[in-house]
This record gives C-alpha cells, sequence and structure tokens, in this order.
C-alpha cells in the first residue's frame, strides 16, 4: 500500500489554514477598499433640520469629499444606550477608527463606556469637557466660542428693538445655552443699558409646539426681537416671522425662513474644523484632547447682515467683531451681577473667551428675565 | 406693533390662545379614536398616523402649492392606516392593541423615510380666521387667530355627538361596539363595521397631523408630534368615551401645555419642569377623582378589550 501523499494531518491543517485565511481576508480588504480611513458621524435629529444637526452634516459633507475618506452617518440617535449600539456597529460593521458623536449628551456615559473597550480608535465629542487623568486618552473635545456670535446677534437685536425687550428661546440650562443667553443680552446692553431679554426654556431640544408657544409667549410678552438655542430653530423663526418679529439666527443660516426681519445669525463653521482633524489623523498626527477655537480661528461665522440691519448697527457690528478678532475680548466682565444678585465679576475682572470657567456656567446675568431652574 | 404690557392678564390669554392653538390635533385624534372604540375596537395606532398625516400633508401641499389639498391627502392617507388596521384585526385572533402598536411604528418610520426630502421646503400654510380684529391689543389678535380646522372639529364634535344620538349609522356602531352577539343576531356585519369606523377614525387623526405641519407649528419636521398622538387615546378614556367631552378634555390639554411658557413669559420662571407636567396632574387628579370601585367606567363600550 503506497503512502499517499496527503496525510489526513496535513489535511486538517491544510483546512484549518484556508479557514483561517477566509476568515481573516475580508478586513483587509476592506479596509483598503475604503482608502484607508472611515469616519463616523452620529446626529441627535435629522441632518436638516436647518439648526445644530445640519451644522454638523455639512462638516461631514466637506469630510466626504475629501481623497480616500469614507464617512458613515447614522440620524435621530437618542442619548441612550442607542448611541452605544451605533457606535458599536459603526466601529465594528463599518470600520470606523474616527468617530465624532455630535450631541451634548452623548458623552457621559456613553462615550465614556464605548472608548476604554477600542484604545487604538479615536473618539471627538463635540462640546463635552474633556479633563486630562479623569477621561480617556482617545477621547477628544472640541467646541467653538459661539457665545461670541451670540454677543453679535445681541448688538444687532439692540438696535432694531423699538420694545427694548428682547427674546430667548432656549431648550436646556447647561452651561452653552447660559453662556449664548447672557453673551445675547450684553451684546444688546452694548448698544442700549435699558435692555432686558426674556428667556424661557422649553425643556429639551426639540418639541416643536412647545418652541412656537414659546415664541408666541415672547411676542405676546412685547418682545420684538428673538434668537434661540435649541436643535432646529426652524419653529422659532417661522413662528416669530409670523408675529413681525426681528429674528436672530443660531446653528445655521436661517435666512430663508424670514427674509426681511432676519438680521444676522451666529452659525457653525464645522467644514473647516472637521476637514482639519480628518487631515491631521491621515497624516498620523495626533488630534489634540482639547480644541477650541472661535471667530478668529473659523470655528464660528456670522449670517451676512440682512436688509432691516441699519448703518449704526453695520458700524459697531463690523467694529465688535474687529476688536474679537484681536483676541482677549471678554463678554462676561465687570461690574458684573447675575439677576439673583451675586456678583459674578468685579471692576477690571473679565472672563476671555478661552476662559475654561465659562464651560461651567451657571447664572444668568442682571438684566435676563427667567431662572436657570 | 408691540405696544402695551398686559402684566398677569397675559397668562390667561396664554392659556386662551394656547387652547385654541394647540387642541385641534388632540381634538381630531381622539374624536377619530373615539369612532374607533366606540365600535369595539382600540386603535393605538394614532400616534403613526397623526405623524404620517402630518408628513403627507406638508408633502402634497407643497408639491400642489395648496394646504387643503395637503389636508385631503392627509386623511386619505390616515384612512388607509385605519383601514389596514381595521382588516387585520377582522383575522382571527389577531389583538388589536399589538396591530395598533405595529401601525404607530409603521406609520413614523414611513413618515420619517418620505418625509426626508420635505423637511427643508416650506410649504403653504392653511388661512386663519382673524376673530380678534375687534380688538386694539395685538396680543388679543393674536390668540384669535383661529384657524378653519379647529371649527371643523368642533363642528365634527357635534356632528359625532348627534350622530351617536340620533342616526341610524351611529346606532349600528353603538351596537357592534357593545355586543357582538347581538349585532350578529341583528344580521349585521361588525368585522366590516368596525373596519369602516377604524378607516374614518385614521382620516381624523391624519386631518390632525395635517394641522401640526401646515399650521401650528406649520412645518414638518420629525419631532412634530412629541406623543400628543397617543396622549389623545388616553383622553377619549378621560373624556368617556362621549365627543363633546373630547372637545372640552382637548382644549383643556391645550391650554394647560400653554402655561409654561405663558408663566415663563410674565417672570414666573422657578419650576419650569413642573409646570410643564401640569397637564398630566390635571389628568390624573381627574381620573382619581371620577373613577369608582363600585361601578363599571360610564360609557365604556362593552366590547373593548380594554374594559372587558
Amino acid at each position: 500500500m503506497t503512502h499517499s501523499p496527503l496525510s489526513r494531518r496535513a489535511v486538517l491543517k491544510g483546512g484549518a489554514a484556508v479557514a483561517g485565511a477566509a476568515a481573516l481576508a475580508p478586513l483587509p480588504q476592506r479596509a483598503a477598499a475604503s482608502g484607508g480611513l472611515t469616519v463616523g458621524f452620529i446626529y441627535v435629529g435629522p441632518k436638516d433640520d436647518f439648526g445644530y444637526n445640519q451644522a454638523h452634516a455639512e462638516g461631514a459633507a466637506a469630510v466626504k469629499a475629501m481623497e480616500g475618506v469614507t464617512v458613515v452617518e447614522e440620524e435621530n440617535v437618542a442619548e441612550t444606550i442607542d448611541v452605544q449600539k451605533s457606535m458599536e456597529s459603526m466601529i465594528n460593521f463599518d470600520g470606523a477608527t474616527l468617530l465624532f458623536p455630535t450631541s451634548f449628551g452623548y458623552f457621559d456615559p456613553h462615550i465614556l463606556e464605548v472608548a476604554p473597550k477600542y484604545p487604538e480608535l479615536r473618539f471627538q465629542h463635540c462640546g463635552g469637557l474633556w479633563q486630562k487623568d479623569v477621561h480617556p486618552e482617545n477621547v477628544g473635545s472640541y467646541f467653538g466660542y459661539i457665545g461670541m456670535g451670540q454677543y453679535l446677534n445681541g448688538i444687532t437685536a439692540g438696535h432694531a428693538t423699538q420694545t427694548k425687550k428682547i427674546g430667548f428661546v432656549a431648550a436646556k440650562p447647561i452651561p452653552q445655552v447660559l453662556l449664548n443667553i447672557n453673551s445675547y443680552l450684553l451684546g444688546a446692553r452694548a448698544v442700549d443699558p435699558s435692555i432686558t431679554c426674556q428667556v424661557i426654556f422649553t425643556g429639551e431640544w426639540s418639541l416643536a409646539v412647545k418652541e412656537a408657544e414659546a415664541t408666541n409667549a415672547l411676542a405676546d410678552a412685547g418682545c420684538d426681537v428673538v434668537t434661540c438655542h435649541v436643535d432646529g430653530p426652524k419653529v422659532v423663526m417661522e413662528t416669530a416671522a409670523s408675529r413681525g418679529m426681528f429674528l436672530n439666527g443660531y446653528h445655521a443660516d436661517q435666512s430663508a425662513l424670514g427674509a426681511d426681519t432676519y438680521l444676522t445669525g451666529a452659525e457653525w463653521n464645522w467644514a473647516q474644523v472637521y476637514t482639519d482633524m480628518v487631515e491631521a489623523t491621515m497624516a498620523g498626527e495626533a488630534i489634540p484632547n482639547f480644541v477650541r477655537g472661535g471667530l478668529a480661528e473659523n470655528f464660528v461665522k456670522m449670517s451676512p447682515l440682512g436688509p432691516a440691519v441699519t448703518d449704526a448697527a453695520r458700524n459697531q457690528f463690523d467694529a465688535t467683531k474687529a476688536e474679537i478678532l484681536k483676541g482677549g475680548f471678554a463678554v462676561i466682565r465687570g461690574p458684573l451681577k447675575d439677576n439673583r444678585g451675586n456678583v459674578i465679576a468685579t471692576e477690571g475682572q473679565g472672563f476671555e473667551e478661552t476662559d475654561v470657567a465659562l464651560e461651567s456656567m451657571d447664572y444668568l446675568v442682571e438684566g435676563v428675565v427667567g431662572s436657570t431652574s | 406693533m408691540m405696544e402695551g404690557d398686559l402684566g398677569l392678564w397675559a397668562i390667561p390669554l396664554a392659556i386662551l390662545g394656547g387652547a385654541i392653538r394647540v387642541s385641534t390635533p388632540f381634538l381630531f385624534v381622539s374624536l377619530g379614536e373615539l369612532l374607533t372604540e366606540r365600535s369595539g375596537r382600540i386603535n393605538l395606532g394614532l400616534e403613526g398616523t397623526l405623524v404620517f398625516g402630518a408628513m403627507s400633508g406638508y408633502a402634497v401641499a407643497y408639491l400642489t402649492g395648496s394646504a387643503w389639498t395637503g389636508v385631503l391627502a392627509a386623511a386619505a392617507a390616515g384612512s388607509v392606516f385605519g383601514l389596514v388596521h381595521g382588516v387585520l384585526c377582522s383575522l382571527p385572533r389577531v389583538n388589536d392593541i399589538a396591530i395598533g402598536i405595529a401601525l404607530m411604528l409603521l406609520g413614523m418610520g414611513l413618515a420619517f423615510y418620505f418625509g426626508k426630502p420635505f423637511i427643508q421646503p416650506v410649504a403653504p400654510d392653511l388661512p386663519a380666521i382673524p376673530l380678534g380684529w375687534w380688538a386694539e391689543s395685538p396680543q388679543v389678535q393674536a390668540s384669535l387667530r383661529v384657524n378653519v380646522l379647529f371649527l371643523i372639529g368642533i363642528v365634527a364634535a357635534v356632528a359625532l355627538w348627534w350622530m351617536f344620538r340620533a342616526t341610524r349609522v351611529g346606532l349600528l356602531i353603538r351596537v357592534v361596539g357593545d355586543s357582538t352577539d347581538a349585532a350578529r343576531a341583528m344580521g349585521l356585519r361588525p368585522a366590516v363595521i368596525r373596519t369602516l369606523a377604524t378607516a374614518a377614525g385614521g382620516a381624523f387623526a391624519g386631518v390632525g397631523g395635517a394641522y401640526l405641519s401646515l399650521f401650528y407649528p406649520g412645518s414638518w419636521n420629525e419631532g412634530i408630534s412629541s406623543g400628543q398622538g397617543l396622549m389623545a387615546v388616553a383622553l377619549v378614556i378621560f373624556a368617556r368615551w362621549n365627543p363633546i367631552a373630547c372637545f372640552w378634555a382637548a382644549i383643556l390639554f391645550g391650554g394647560a401645555g400653554a402655561l409654561g411658557p405663558a408663566l415663563q413669559s410674565v417672570g414666573v420662571s422657578e419650576g419650569y419642569y413642573l409646570f410643564y407636567a401640569a397637564p398630566y396632574v390635571l389628568t390624573l387628579a381627574l381620573l382619581i377623582a371620577t373613577s369608582s370601585p363600585t361601578r363599571a367606567m360610564t360609557g365604556a363600550p362593552g366590547e373593548l378589550s380594554i374594559t372587558k
């Protein structure tokens, strides 16, 4: 009996090797097909909401246009365990190595839960307060000083208001929202110190009917200029326009929603920020864990001034903007009290936009009618 | 234009305005659900029908340039959803509550899918009747801008009440809803009547959705309903299956919803989360006050699966 060249053991070995190769094969192939880098974007709402999510999606679109980058997106992901599932599936099924979960509430506990499991991947979160030694090294935080944009909004509002009452529809009393409200009023007070700002909190990021009710309540209370900080400003802008109010936009350009009365708006410029970060990653450079920028760094931009903006308003707007671009401008500066009478800043004291203390703001300044709880 | 500070009078005015503006979707959905439940079935899917009605109404209004065509499209879409629910529930051993939940998720999913291209465009709005023309104050004028659909809703509530009380059709629906056996003995076909009642109920819910997207707040987005369809279903029980009571319940919910923003606008700003819970607290209080351990719920149709 001749000995077969293929012993049973050799066959088994060969079979195992083939099976192993087959199992491993798809991974390198997919990486090659995607050209190296897959970037995942997660949004809390629809990505064409005229607002927060649209601003991020416009940034993602700019990344999509880059050579050799694949973008995967998911919208309407709640700030719950859902976002952890979305991240896991982007990592394990799409091969994403750079993730942008963009909503504030994704950070704690969801990103902090998932990130330590994938130390070689990068999680970039918008707005969270990343701290060294407390949070994972592969998590980064980025945000823009859009409060400056609301300050400039406030200047146009201060010139436009006849009733000396301006309005703000806000979602939740978190530091970024409070800074926007305070900046908006202080901008208007730079025009006329007798102006007050009425704020109404809706309690959620996206509640169409309540936002419309809040806008109507502001109009009824005599406010004649309004801005907002909710995810999709479309409802606020349309309702305010129907009540004949002047509009200050937020998140994205809403001039299409109230052509004649749209003064200007504070917009995000994520296209710039995201393409920079993706370029750095492709070049093998590390993205800093804590990135911030304002008007000067192109993180934030203003809508073109509308037809209702007077020459006086335009001049003050341009002068203040030039001042901000120089750097070192402080919106929150002394003497300043909050609306309960506590001293926020004494004479000569100021918080520049880069001051991290502003990111834990918990007060409304004097002149804002409203409460944080 | 905004002269005249109303002070605390702003609160009742805002509640009145809010009741008129916000109540219409509650009214239409609860009338639709009432019609369905009086025939002996529960359609929990009306939240999905409401959202799909909002989307289809907005889309058709945008594409045709006519808001009223949008309302008709929303009614048609709603009746299709109702018809599907009715037909599926006519099959043996099918649970109406489970089908309702499935249709709610389906309706929302389809609305989000087909509604994508319509989030950005601006569709024509339904016209409003300025019933506040006599008032000097712009606030009063704004509160009394009444939409035609609100008036149609009132007429529909009275018409349904009269129908159940005095017409043959109303009697047929009530017989079917109270006792399948009695209806069969009379030679009626309960499944057919229930299916038609559910389809008509769906049409009501679709119109409620069209009001949301075409008048107030007046644009289509995925968060437009925020659970109003589900609340309206509960309103029917709260209103004890009486169409006139449905109207008052809808007004109550609309007005209570306006309380939170109105109080903040006059400077009462502490604890706004509590004010926002006002409608639900009110519902609980009224249900407890009107409940009884010794007798069954008055007005409840006998064949309804939740009251059997």
